[in-house]
């Protein structure tokens, strides 16, 4: 994900913009509510210039008050809108978990099937941005971990331009993790891609020696390793989740299948982690077509340090995963 | 005070928050009587409306001892007329938002007792199927969004409610239901402002019933006039006898008036008082019982019941034909309930998503 190529290339930034542009222009009942999302242009710049085209009622700028709006956004949803809501960041999202887990995950089940709640709430995550402790963590699992919602994790341009739609379309509450250091990536998006699935994790890269499991915003990272492996002649093979919730179970295990080894990259710490919840998936499913144990590389067990060097220390790095894949297949 | 008042002043004179005080702000049967319907047959059917809530509730004491309900049961009995008051203010396109202590608010919306007892056994007929109980009921085609157990939970989901409503550009008020407990939550404050800055159609009525479980009001607000911390916000904002429903229809019914109107969120301080425990589980230790006493002196039915026999529009038999029709309509929901079919186990995982269930037993 280095720089853009020629003219038709584009940024994650760009992509998500225009797939939020698309479902405003789409859909009457599709807008867009968050701190900063209209006059700002968005905390990350993603909603730039489209409170212009779409005006104040359809990209709508909140107090800050989390719980407020995301709830907001859940009444509406039942009240047949179909409200996309932004939180700055996975952090900041605790302050609406309320909401989320409570209200979103739960009122179809309570009512007996009655409400559901068509709602999409996108928010950053992740670290590597030297944005400390408070800014930085990866807590995709605390949502994956919510019977009633989807937890997506777009890591490509084609998944970022095209993942809203689906959402959008989905009855019931969708979480969609932006990592923040994708924001900037860019390259060219295909001219044939169009709506994605939800239920389905891809192979970015196939291999048939290892597989390299991961989402977000180590999906680069691992495939970075992949090159490094390959020049020492392991043919890996990258698995990007893209869905956290529900997890592609029949994907995991055919990869894991065919390479017999795998590894689990994840920036969130390793306890009770997706990566956590993945390693415990091969184990049920996989566990006689293993030669050796699921490796995991994922980050230190510390709140996200500020100094560049101990961030970096903190995060999963390239060099990490190639050194877990040597170490199962050496 | 007189219907012709303007309805956008902010609150008038809340007295101080202690038992047995009278309305504040208005006097009982001062207003006009509702639009369309004659007076002596309404103030009837509010009576009706309050001794089947009464009713309804002291059978699930009954039912509760005898271990035929479960969970958590909270009574609504002595503060009937909050609900049944403000309920009759509200059309069939406005929504409604509930608390966990919500049999009241249920059956003055137009639940049936049939459908809320059947749920309070947890069974398939009951109005959430069996999966939300007594402190989740809902009816979606009565626009009633249930019950949080969530102390504040709710207003949020009202304050999207009523923006959905303005943003499709319908007619309806959001009323969203809490107690004095959820005005200290950050939910309540975050969603006031947020409703007084959109001017969102909501009707925030706080029912003050001066304890947050066990907690009186003075032990958890520095300030204890509820109305006048939500005046702060910009909006109308009264504070009313809640157990007097004349007077708690006739500032429901100013103030869904002036949502309608387009004055943006109007809040009610319903100053009430719970007669039974909080919960079946609560020994209620934390409260005196002269105190409880003379808001029993207060009781809405009594009231209202004195006030039409005073006024010649009761007649003794035909409040006993009410009486004996509403141990009818209960006896008939509890036996319904009791024959009613089980949610089967194998529908478990049913409503978890909108997708069928084999797609979700496999996270």
């Amino acid at each position: 994900m280095s720089t853009a190529t020629r003219g038709t290339g584009t940024t994650y930034r760009e992509a998500m913009r225009e797939a939020l542009r698309e479902a405003l222009r789409s859909d009457e009942r599709v807008f867009l509510m968050g701190e900063d999302v209209g006059r700002y242009g968005g905390c990350f710049g993603v909603s730039l210039g489209l409170l212009e085209e779409f005006g104040p009622d359809r990209v709508r700028d909140t107090p800050l008050s989390e719980s407020a709006f995301v709830g907001a956004g859940i009444g509406a949803a039942l009240a047949g809108m179909r409200p996309v809501v932004e939180i700055m960041t996975v952090n900041f999202s605790l302050l609406a978990l309320d909401q989320i887990l409570n209200n979103a995950a739960t009122l179809l089940h309570m009512s007996g099937g009655q409400l559901p709640v068509p709602l999409v709430i996108r928010m950053t995550t992740g670290a590597g941005r030297q944005l400390a402790a408070q800014h930085s963590h990866s807590l995709e699992s605390f949502y994956a971990h919510i019977p009633g919602i989807r937890v997506l994790a777009p890591a490509t341009l084609e998944d970022a331009r095209h993942v809203l739609a689906p959402a959008l379309a989905d009855p019931d509450p969708v979480v969609i993790f932006e990592h923040g250091s994708l924001y900037n990536a860019a390259g060219e998006l295909g001219p044939a891609a169009g709506p994605v699935g939800l239920d389905r994790a891809a192979i970015r890269r196939p291999g048939t020696d290892i597989s390299l499991i991961t989402y977000g915003g180590s999906l680069p990272k691992a495939l970075a390793a992949a090159d490094e492996l390959a020049a020492d002649g392991i043919d890996a093979e990258v698995v990007d989740l893209r869905t956290l919730r529900p997890l592609d179970g029949t994907t995991l295990a055919v990869s894991v299948g065919r390479t017999h080894r795998a590894v689990v990259v994840d920036e969130a710490w390793r306890t009770g982690s997706i990566a956590a919840e993945v390693s415990a998936r091969i184990a049920e499913e996989s566990f006689y077509e293993l030669d050796a144990p699921v490796e995991r590389v994922c980050s230190a067990e510390v709140p996200i340090p500020y100094a560049r060097q101990l961030e970096e220390a903190a995060l999963p790095q390239t060099a990490d995963i190639v050194a877990a894949a040597h170490r199962a297949v050496d | 005070m007189s219907a012709s008042r303007p309805t956008t002043r902010p609150r008038k004179e809340p007295s101080a928050a202690k038992p047995g005080r009278k309305a504040a702000t208005t006097r009982a049967g001062a207003g006009p009587p509702p639009a369309g319907r004659p007076e002596a047959g309404h103030r009837t059917d509010l009576l009706e409306a309050m001794l089947r809530i009464r009713r309804f509730e002291e059978r699930c004491v009954e039912l509760y001892s005898a271990a035929r309900i479960r969970g958590f049961v909270h009574l609504y009995i002595g503060e009937e007329a909050v609900a049944v008051g403000v309920s009759s203010a509200l059309e069939p396109e406005d929504a409604v938002v509930s608390t966990y202590r919500e049999h009241g608010h249920a059956l003055a919306r137009g639940l049936t007792p049939e459908a809320v007892m059947a749920e309070m056994h947890g069974k398939a007929t009951g109005c959430s199927g069996g999966r939300g109980g007594s402190m989740h009921l809902f009816d979606a085609s009565r626009r009633f969004y249930g019950g949080s157990a969530i102390v504040a939970g709710g207003l949020p989901l009202a304050a999207g409610l009523a923006l959905a409503d303005r943003m499709r550009g319908l007619p309806g008020v959001t009323c969203c239901f809490f107690g004095d407990g959820a005005f200290a939550e950050g939910e309540f404050h975050e969603t006031a402002n947020l409703a007084a800055l959109w001017n969102l159609p909501l009707l925030l009525v706080c029912e003050n019933n001066l304890y947050a479980m066990g907690t009186a009001l003075a032990r958890e607000h520095a300030q204890t006039d509820l109305a006048m911390r939500a005046a702060s916000y910009g909006m109308p904002a009264w504070a009313v006898d809640g157990m007097d429903v004349e007077a708690v229809e006739q500032a429901a019914r100013r103030a869904v008036g002036g949502i309608r109107a387009g004055a943006g969120p109007h809040f009610l301080e319903l100053r009430t008082y719970r007669f039974r425990a909080h919960s079946m589980y609560d020994p209620d230790r934390y409260r005196d019982k002269a105190e409880i006493a003379q808001w029993k002196s207060q009781d809405p039915i009594a009231r209202l019941t004195e006030r039409l026999r005073g006024d010649g529009e009761l007649d003794d038999e035909e409040l006993a034909r009410t009486e004996q029709r509403l141990a009818d309509e209960i006896d008939h929901a509890v036996t319904a309930a009791e024959r009613a079919p089980e949610e089967p186990v194998e529908d478990l995982l049913r409503h978890v998503t909108s997708a069928p269930s084999g797609e979700v037993s496999r996270p």
